[in-house]
């Protein structure tokens, strides 16, 4: 059985495909949210150094992932609009600004929150820090600078550039704690100290971050529908499928 | 882990301002963005609709 992948490609058949599978990923991402926290609070032992305050590192660090993973994932594929011009790379680029900006606004602000009674601080300007304070000027430079051009594909080629060039702050983000020795430690939770309690606090984790992406996926999904329509409001199929479901 | 009871669950050993806090914040950011996209949703398809209908009577 041969799957011609180009053929999703194309926003009329990718359209209902990713109509179906919305659905499935918020599902996903609700059971595992369930199970994530169910480990995070009631399996996941006391930390020995930090007490209970720890908790908050399994959405602080989740959350912090995802704002960098998902800002590659928007740079290669506003990359991929700018070489191949396809279509829907550009709309795919634009879909994920917001939750990546909505999750690195989450790893900032529960770093706050972490950050006030572990070091006595809300913020500091540390290496880790700046650069993930600045990974969120890029999503809404982002933002706003495609929101600002009208013309769509001008908008989305000053956007890819922009994402692509924004793109070599992600290695600073994740190498900041070792290039310089600022407040943010590598790593507030030892995972060697004491492994059989490490396992379900790293499980936890892994979990939590596992529900972010099936969230991600589905409201990134949601977002790229909407750009659809919106960007291919003449053509035969978004007029043809207002008539079905006005 | 064993709580003991619901109170101590609450407290968070004296820190539950910060991790409940902090989960809070993410909640309402989801529900924010969620809102947002189910917003976007209505108005789009209320606009692609009148735009379809007013093009027809044209």
């Amino acid at each position: 059985m041969t799957i011609n992948i180009f053929k999703f490609s194309s926003p009329a058949t990718f359209y209902p495909l990713a109509g179906k599978l919305i659905p499935w990923f918020y599902g996903l991402a609700a059971i595992l949210t369930v199970i994530g926290l169910y480990i995070s609070f009631f399996v996941a032992p006391t930390d020995a150094t930090q007490g209970e305050v720890y908790r908050i590192i399994f959405i602080h660090v989740p959350a912090a992932w995802m704002s960098m993973f998902i800002y590659l994932l928007m740079a290669g594929w506003a990359g991929l609009g700018l070489i191949l011009n396809t279509r829907l790379s550009s709309m795919m680029a634009h879909a994920l600004a917001p939750t990546g900006a909505m999750f690195t606004f989450v790893a900032l602000i529960t770093g706050a929150f972490w950050g006030k009674p572990a070091w006595g601080t809300w913020w500091d300007w540390d290496a880790r820090m700046t650069s993930e304070l600045i990974l969120l000027f890029l999503y809404i430079g982002y933002m706003s600078l495609t929101a600002a051009i009208d013309d769509v594909r001008r908008a989305d080629k000053a956007g890819a550039i922009l994402a692509l060039v924004g793109a070599v702050n992600v290695p600073i983000i994740y190498f900041s704690v070792k290039w310089w020795n600022t407040l943010h430690q590598g790593a507030s939770v030892s995972l060697t100290r004491a492994p059989s309690m490490a396992e379900t606090m790293l499980l936890g984790m892994l979990i939590m971050a596992l529900a972010a992406w099936m969230y991600a996926i589905a409201a990134a999904l949601s977002r790229v529908r909407l750009i659809m329509l919106e960007r291919e409001k003449s053509s035969a199929w978004v007029q043809a499928l207002l008539e079905q479901k006005p | 882990m064993n709580w003991g009871s619901w109170s101590n669950f609450f407290t968070m050993g004296g820190r539950g301002f910060y991790v409940w806090g902090a989960y809070l914040i993410t909640l309402a950011c989801i529900i924010a963005e969620l809102g947002m996209l189910a917003r976007h949703k209505r108005t789009l398809r209320t606009r692609l609709t009148q735009m379809l209908r007013l093009s027809k009577q044209g």
